[in-house]
């Protein structure tokens, strides 16, 4: 009996995952840091909403993250959208199939699907590469049809893959090379990308931290009401010997 | 006021005495063992997580639209632009999971202390068509959202069906309305979803219900109390199940969703086991997904699926496997010939076998969602004997297919080391 809880418990635990390709760091995003979701915000309606749309996400639902009706119209509607709409783009789906060879996809639930750690890597890792159609590769996503769309802010870089040891069977090793310098340095980069993940993680689920908010209640409520419930069982079953 | 609600009470008797009776019958007067332990929780949570995914899902078909083109766009309305949407959305995803967790517990509490034994056969075979039905259920209900792993995942499954000799393409097309999944197939899929499958599970729980109380509960020690009745007529060592037990499943059942609530609120995706992150994807027919993972729930018979080498071009041979899987466990009652009922007093042999059976059933559930590759491959020299026979070099498919043996290894050589393993003698009260 005791042994196979003990396997139950244990089993979980022992078992473990593996994964090739491009290491991912860490993205160091805080869905509470306010100012660090309307500059992902900046950057995602100036930087992203032309190729791709956010079509479940609504402009005014960005009071979330502390803007007002009307610094939401002023600064982040570029389009003539209106603030109670969703963040689509003018750009045909079948359109963009012919210029890029994909459809870019919507980015409602990027956050969800590739989580943040794979979007801040993959935002991080563009390389100059001549063989590909748009002169980018990626080191996370190989043979991506988009271009970099951030070159201005990172600039140009260049990736060396080695792979080490006998045969190549050693691990792979990357060697980044700058071609040219960007308008914001490695750290200046590295926090827009972080702001911009962070609020890609928040679009992909705007009620989440609302939802940890209500969680705290809601198992404090239990907590008491359990408190109650175990007392009346222990009540009732005093006379069970 | 308590006068005149006795008198309304009174009133309401004489015209429909059956309600009391059958409250008396099912619970102030219903006999259980005193001695429930830990394991005894689960029956009582099945029925309160049913209750759970029943109400839920009835405020999603609210919002819901089971239409190919709109059916990913309303989970997402649901989640983001319905008042409390998100909150109905992740009760009925959480809930999934757990039913499956609670139904797995205790179906487990049956092979501990034997309560398929003898009388308790029907209770053990409704409880089998109970789990089946669920996992029609949850198959047809994983579907709705239409995201990527549900379409694909829906895909797989229909597929299996297709590989029955001779019916299997005409099936599968029976089943799907299309030559892919598509919208016929969902709208078919919704429609069993939410009404059929239910139905057929709130009759199978009645069924189970009755039939438990019909024969009397097993207890932790597998004694029947009902040998030992005290001279009231009732058995020693029961005690009614109303107030005990209903306090008592009342203090588990907060617990429970003391637990439920913190995955809800805090953890809903339970790292991509309860919510897939392929699933954020919209279905795209066009695009399969590089490795189709079913939920976890399914994974252990996933994985004796995949480990099955197919005959010739054949999958049918471990789509059968997979069947026998599930089906074996309608004969639990028979192969089971222990001389003690509860693991208390059986001998070291059923112990092993139990316990073995559990990490057979873990390791295999976890090999289910993963790609086979996931362990790496085994690398014989070129051209030895072992890199001419081996039909894959996967690791985890070999270490699938040692505990698929495993898993059928503890049901049909059951009659034979249940029979020849030393039980204790069981007591005669309730310890």
């Amino acid at each position: 009996m005791k042994t196979l809880l003990f396997w139950l418990l244990l089993a979980p635990a022992a078992l473990f995952a593996s994964e090739a390709g491009y290491r991912l760091d860490h993205a160091p995003i805080d869905p509470n840091n306010v100012l660090s979701l309307q500059s992902g915000a900046r950057t995602f309606v100036n930087y992203c909403l032309n190729c791709h749309g956010a079509q479940f996400m609504r402009y005014n639902r960005l009071t979330d993250i502390g803007l007002t009706e009307d610094e939401i119209k002023a600064n982040l509607i570029l389009t003539d959208a209106k603030v109670g709409d969703t963040m689509k783009i003018a750009l045909q789906a079948k359109d963009a199939k012919a210029m890029f060879g994909v459809a870019p996809p919507d980015l409602s639930l990027i956050g969800r699907s590739r989580g943040a750690d794979w979007l801040y890597t993959y935002l991080r890792t563009f390389y100059r590469d001549p063989k590909s159609p748009t002169g980018w590769n990626n080191a996370v996503f190989p043979q991506v049809a988009m271009p970099h769309a951030l070159w201005t802010l990172q600039g140009e870089r260049a990736l060396k893959v080695s792979h080490g040891g006998e045969g190549g069977h050693g691990a792979t090793e990357y060697e980044w090379v700058e071609l040219s310098k960007g308008e914001q340095n490695t750290v200046q980069y590295d926090t827009t990308v972080r702001d911009l993940v962070n609020f890609l993680v928040y679009v992909g689920e705007p009620a989440a931290t609302n939802r940890k908010r209500i969680g705290i209640v809601v198992l404090f409520v239990l907590g008491i009401l359990f408190a109650f419930a175990y007392a009346l069982k222990k009540e009732y079953w005093k006379d069970v010997h | 006021m308590a006068s005149r609600l006795m008198a309304l009470w009174d009133w309401f008797d004489a015209r429909m005495p059956t309600v009391a009776e059958e409250w008396r019958k099912h619970a102030a007067e219903y006999y259980a063992p005193k001695n429930f332990n830990f394991w005894y929780y689960f029956g009582a949570l099945s029925g309160l997580v049913l209750v759970i995914q029943i109400v839920s899902g009835i405020f999603l078909t609210m919002n819901y639209k089971p239409d190919a083109a709109l059916a990913f766009g309303s989970v997402e309305y649901i989640m983001r632009d319905v008042a409390g949407g998100w909150v109905i959305r992740y009760i009925h995803s959480t809930g999934a999971s757990a039913f499956f967790i609670v139904v797995y517990l205790h179906m487990f509490r049956g092979l501990l202390y034997g309560s398929y034994r003898q009388p308790r056969e029907l209770v053990w075979i409704f409880g089998v068509l109970i789990y089946l039905t669920l996992m029609g259920e949850a198959f047809f209900g994983y579907l709705l959202p239409w995201g990527q792993m549900s379409y694909w995942g829906a895909q797989v499954i229909v597929n299996l069906f297709g590989t029955v000799p001779f019916i299997g393409p005409d099936l599968s097309l029976w089943i799907r309305g299309d030559y892919v999944v598509g919208d016929a197939t969902l709208n078919r899929f919704f429609a069993l979803h939410v009404i059929a499958i239910p139905l057929v599970l709130l009759g199978l729980v009645s069924a189970h219900i009755l039939a438990l109380h019909d024969v009397g509960s097993n207890n932790p020690d597998g004694i029947e109390i009902k040998k030992k009745k005290g001279p009231d007529g009732h058995p020693l060592d029961g005690i009614p199940f109303h107030p005990y037990y209903t306090v008592k499943d009342l203090a588990g059942a907060v617990f429970f969703l003391a637990i439920f609530c913190a995955i809800l609120f805090f953890v809903p995706e339970v790292g991509g086991y309860f919510l897939e992150y392929n699933n954020f994807i919209p279905a795209d027919p066009l695009k399969t997904p590089p490795h189709i993972a079913p939920v976890w729930y399914f994974t252990p018979y996933y994985s004796i699926l995949r480990a099955i080498p197919p005959i010739g071009v054949s999958q049918f041979p471990g789509v059968m496997a997979m069947g026998i899987a599930t089906l074996i466990l309608f004969f639990l009652p028979w192969l089971d010939r222990g001389a003690a009922r509860s693991i208390r007093y059986r001998g070291p042999i059923y112990k092993s076998a139990l316990a073995i059976f559990v990490v057979t059933f873990l390791i295999l559930g976890y090999l289910g969602t993963e790609p086979t590759t996931v362990w790496g491959q085994f690398h014989p020299a070129e051209g030895s004997l072992f890199d001419r026979i081996l039909d894959t070099k996967d690791v985890a498919t070999w270490v699938a297919r040692f505990f698929t043996i495993l898993y059928f290894g503890f049901f049909f050589l059951m009659p034979w080391y249940t029979s020849i393993d030393k039980c204790k003698p069981e007591p005669e009260r309730t310890t």
